[in-house]
């Protein structure tokens, strides 16, 4: 049984059904990917899974507990933790307080986990008393992750994390990403790259028109000739 | 030397009838517009009843005032309105979570647009403002008792020889101090406190800190409070300064809403900021030169008119030129506020 | 219930308290209140306008309210030729200084390079021009206000019949408007709110101090009419013999000596009523004019791509219509229809009287009338403006009769008894709000809500 999983999901944003049965997985220490078509469905996916869209059917289930019924607040308490696409940094803050503001729901020490971050992004403790807004797109992709983590999640949802950053940049993003991995976090992606995502994916998932189409590991999906052909363009 | 003590003297002049009035009125605006900012930064709307929300704590706290002034009681040199302040603050906030609870939140659960909240605003404008014409009446109420002077003009101009004189109000060395006090508070609450933090990340980026655990509820509920205590202070303390009068304060409204947006709306160090700015433009532009000039100038070049640029009865379009311009040259204000 | 059978309903409803305050107090009052209830609709259409089709917020309903009433006085008053003697010259320099200012502003503005340059150009042109106009104001102001202050100490206005200001009071609206629409305009949708409640007070301020203009504080009294006076009306042939036959039943049933006092007696109402009855038939002409317009705009193509534009900008932004350029279009025209009733309102008045321009009573209650009434909806801007009018004139007595009875158990003199009568008066602004507050959130739509019309054949 794996650690959070949405089984046969089917909902939308009122109006048409986005999502039509639909299942994601991810397991501890494993990378899962998210990849398809515009408007494949992908962040709704993730998004139903934080329970930001009402599902018609389907469940959701993390550490075996079904949590369908649950807000995303209460899901984020659980330990889920999410970073959206855009506006994934608080501006006006400083990297210090973006920090700070991820670990809002501990009431323990946070020095630790800071530490942790630090070494993970070295970038961060150099410009910790800079405000987030003043970075760059990369560096605040990072600060966005590092916020993600600093509540100490067991489940780490990204959406495009890599949208909009050079290619060098993108390169940075996955190798942090691994070294996340290596902590244990489960983490669910989105993606748009999909070739570079496949490559550090321990699972992927296809996804055409709110189903999914393949399901495998990374390695096997850049493999198949039929993924290759329709969705990684040769 | 009698260059240089006509040259003293023009300062004083300068520092008596603009420097003065000009920070302790500054700091009015700038307490009533950190409120507006807050609301604006946290709730995202102008919030038109602020000036009688303002005129409410006020009520509040001369009603207790005369209640303590007629037991006898008494802070010596300083206005017994201090002591009455916590009672208005608390029926403030009593007031503003009830408006909130019964007005705002149900706009706020539906994700209202921004225009709807503030026409809300003008409903709750009217009741407030009906409620404290009904209870202290439409005209001028004065509360302040106590010493009136701080340094008195004929001591001044006795212990320095000057020809002109100068006066420090209590009521102005009080607002002063006070707000410096409590902006010191405010920031230290803002920049220090978990739940501060948490008001500045919710007004930064409303999903993200949802997505972080922030309690919404909380964040709205602290912020009326501490808009609360700004209000009830800064009319307090301008009643105490001018007098009080409910029409006054409406009409505060305008030069408020310019402080705010003049120095970036959503920003608190803006409005403290344009608070000053709109103060002393008003007070630079409506006084009346002549005498400094007379100081400075040789007595051929004296000069006839009374060099006011403005009539005091025009200060209100000194608030509202400033608007413009700011509007024209940096919609988002001299800080960077929020834009749309 | 369709909107139609609804809006019946509701004017039948109002014509019955019409009735019941001309049965109950007087028709003189009742026909006064009716006449003020037209005026408040046609100020009601024009916010209805901004508000209702546009989605503009102007809270500065009073300073365009008030501009009307200036116009009033410039239109109507006989010019006072000494006054204009005194000051003419100068103040055509100063005028011609103003302008000059203006234009040469303009000019560094569109012709300089944006930059420090510019700014400090233009900061001179403006600080040189203000100075200069300066010079040559001030004493002619002095001189003008100068001439016969306790009667006149202005300059008159253009001696020409006062009708001719209600289309003179909305091009200046309409003027003032399109000032405040070319900044305010194209920005968020709360600074034109802010920007229009700082020109309103800046247009009371004018006109409270600028004396050799409006006489600022010491008011401006006797204006001319429209319609007939009531001295000339009593005496008068007709009108005597028109009010013999009207009341011939009853003045039949009496002796002649006791029917000669009667009859006196009836000419002294009746001329008032009359009086009250011709301005009822200027403002529903009015009212009917500017309603139809209205109603036609609303249906053209035109009020379609507002409503287009309301409904969603962007949307309307992306498909070509120039968002900010209709907006200033329908602010303007909404402005101008708020210039002529505040113009209506003067001359109703006979007198200007600055000092009465409030906030509270000016903008903000016309504000209920086109909430309550129903956005978007032009009956139901009028509906709104007709009740929302009754209702605050009402609430007075009302509202002063019920703290009566409710103090009854106290002493006459108590204190508490004392002061709530007298403060009575104050809760129909609460009442106000609150009716405000229930419609927006029970009902936002308003008694008379948008009738939006459904596309047919929809798949």
């Amino acid at each position: 049984m794996s650690f959070l999983s949405g089984a046969d999901m089917t909902g939308g944003y009122g109006g048409a059904d986005i999502l039509k049965g639909c299942s994601i997985e991810v397991n501890e220490g494993e990378i899962a990917v998210i990849v398809g078509p515009n408007g494949a469905g992908k962040s709704t996916a993730m998004k139903a899974l934080l329970g930001m869209l009402d599902l018609k059917q389907g469940e959701i289930r993390f550490r075996g507990k079904d949590i369908s019924g649950l807000t995303p607040q209460d899901r984020i308490a659980e330990g889920i933790a999410f970073v959206p696409q855009t506006n994934n940094v608080f501006t006006s803050m400083t990297v210090f307080e973006n920090l700070e503001m991820g670990a809002f729901l501990r009431d323990d020490d946070i020095g630790e986990t800071v530490e942790q971050i630090y070494e993970l992004f070295p970038i961060l403790a150099e410009k910790k008393e800079q405000l987030a807004g003043e970075l760059s797109g990369g560096q605040r992709q990072q600060v966005a992750v590092a916020r993600a983590l600093m509540s100490q999640p067991a489940v780490l949802m990204l959406d495009e994390p890599t949208a909009g950053v050079s290619p060098i940049v993108m390169d940075e993003l996955f190798d942090r990403i691994l070294e996340v991995r290596q902590t244990g976090v489960a983490i669910l992606m989105v993606e748009q790259n999909a070739r570079q995502a496949l490559h550090i994916a321990d699972r992927g998932f296809v996804l055409v028109i709110g189903e999914n189409r393949h399901t495998d590991t990374g390695a096997a999906l850049l493999a198949d000739p039929e993924v290759r052909r329709s969705f990684l363009g040769g | 030397m009698e260059a240089v003590t006509d040259f003293t003297s023009a300062l004083v002049l300068l520092l008596n009838f603009i420097v003065v009035p000009g920070l302790s009125y500054g700091s009015q605006l700038a307490l009533g517009a950190l409120g507006i900012t807050l609301v604006f930064g946290i709730l995202r709307f102008a919030n038109f009843a602020h000036g009688d929300t303002m005129a409410f704590g006020t009520m509040i706290t001369i009603l207790v005032t005369w209640w303590l002034q007629s037991k006898g009681v008494s802070l010596g040199p300083l206005p017994t309105a201090l002591l009455a302040l916590p009672a208005g603050i608390l029926l403030t906030i009593l007031l503003l979570v009830i408006t909130d609870k019964s007005v705002y939140r149900y706009y706020r659960q539906r994700k209202a647009v921004p225009v709807t909240f503030m026409i809300a605003s003008m409903g709750v404008m009217f009741m407030t403002n009906g409620i404290v014409r009904f209870v202290i009446g439409p005209n001028d109420q004065r509360f302040l008792d106590g010493e009136r002077f701080i340094v008195r003009a004929r001591d001044f101009k006795a212990a320095t020889g000057l020809a002109e004189g100068l006066s420090i109000k209590v009521s102005q060395g009080l607002t002063i101090v006070i707000a410096i006090i409590l902006v010191a508070l405010l920031f230290w609450f803002l920049q220090k406190t978990r739940t501060g933090k948490a008001m500045r990340a919710y007004s930064d980026n409303e999903d993200l800190a949802l997505l972080s655990g922030v309690d919404p509820d909380r964040v709205v509920l602290v912020t009326w409070i501490i808009t609360a205590i700004l209000a009830t202070i800064a009319g307090t303390l301008y009643g105490l300064d001018k007098s009080f009068k409910p029409f006054t304060y409406l009409q505060l409204l305008l030069p408020m809403f310019a402080a705010a947006i003049v120095g970036g709306i959503g920003n608190p160090i803006g409005a403290i900021l344009g608070g000053y700015v709109i103060a002393f433009s008003e007070v630079i532009v409506t006084y009346a030169y002549k005498k400094v000039f007379i100081y400075l100038l040789p007595q051929s070049l004296e000069p006839e008119g009374l060099l006011q640029l403005l009539s005091t009865d025009y200060k209100f379009a000194v608030s509202f030129v400033i608007l413009v311009l700011v509007l024209l040259v940096r919609p988002t204000g001299i800080l960077r506020g929020k834009v749309l | 219930m369709t909107n139609t059978r609804k809006t019946q309903l509701a004017f039948a409803a109002i014509a019955v308290l019409l009735m019941i305050i001309g049965f109950a107090q007087s028709w003189n009052v009742s026909l006064g209140i009716l006449n003020l209830c037209l005026i408040s609709a046609v100020m009601a259409l024009g916010v209805n306008m901004q508000w209702g089709y546009a989605g503009l917020l102007n809270v500065g309903v009073m300073g365009f309210a008030a501009l009307g009433g200036m116009s009033a006085v410039l239109v109507s008053q006989a010019p006072i030729v000494e006054a204009w003697n005194a000051g003419w010259e100068r103040l055509f320099i100063a005028a011609f200084c103003f302008g000059g200012t203006i234009a040469a502003t303009v000019f560094c503005y569109r012709k300089l390079a944006p930059g420090r340059n510019r700014n400090l150009a233009l900061t001179l042109v403006i600080v040189a021009g203000l100075s200069l106009t300066r010079v040559f104001l001030d004493p002619a102001i002095s001189s003008i206000e100068a001439i016969e202050p306790a009667k006149t100490g202005f300059l008159g206005g253009l001696g020409l019949p006062i009708i001719f200001s209600w289309l003179v009071g909305g091009f200046v609206a309409a003027g003032i408007a399109w000032c405040i629409g070319k900044v305010a305009l194209g920005l968020r949708a709360d600074y034109l709110a802010i920007a229009t409640l700082g020109i309103s007070e800046i247009i009371i301020a004018v006109l409270k101090n600028e004396d050799w203009l409006t006489r600022g504080v010491k008011n401006v009294t006797g204006l001319s009419r429209p319609v007939p006076y009531e001295i000339d009306l009593q005496a008068s042939d007709w009108f005597i013999d028109l009010m013999r036959w009207w009341h011939s039943g009853s003045l039949a049933a009496i002796d002649a000596s006791a029917g000669q006092q009667a009859l006196k007696q009836f000419v002294i109402d009746g001329s008032s009523i009359f009086v009250k009855l011709c301005y009822t038939g200027l403002f529903a002409g009015v009212l009917i004019v500017v309603l139809l317009l209205s109603v036609r705009a609303l249906n053209s193509p035109w009020g379609r791509m507002m409503r287009a534009i309301r409904d969603n900008e962007i949307a309307a932004g992306a498909m070509g219509k120039d968002v900010t350029r209709r907006h200033l279009e329908i602010f303007v025209i909404g402005s101008a229809v708020i210039g002529i009733a505040g113009a209506m309102l003067t001359t109703l008045d006979g007198q200007f009287t600055p000092t009465s321009y409030q906030p509270l009573r000016f903008t903000f209650l016309i504000w209920v009338m086109v909430i309550v009434g129903g956005s978007g909806n032009n009956m139901g801007s009028v509906l709104g403006g007709f009740l929302i009018w009754l209702v605050w004139i009402e609430a007075e007595p009302v509202g002063v009769w019920m703290m009566q009875a409710g103090t009854g158990w106290l002493d006459e003199s108590n204190a508490l008894r004392l002061h709530l009568i007298e403060n009575a008066q104050h809760m129909r602004l609460f009442f106000m709000g609150l009716v405000l507050l229930l419609v927006l959130r029970f009902s936002p739509g308003g008694i008379l809500p948008e009738v939006v019309r459904k596309q047919k054949n929809t798949v």
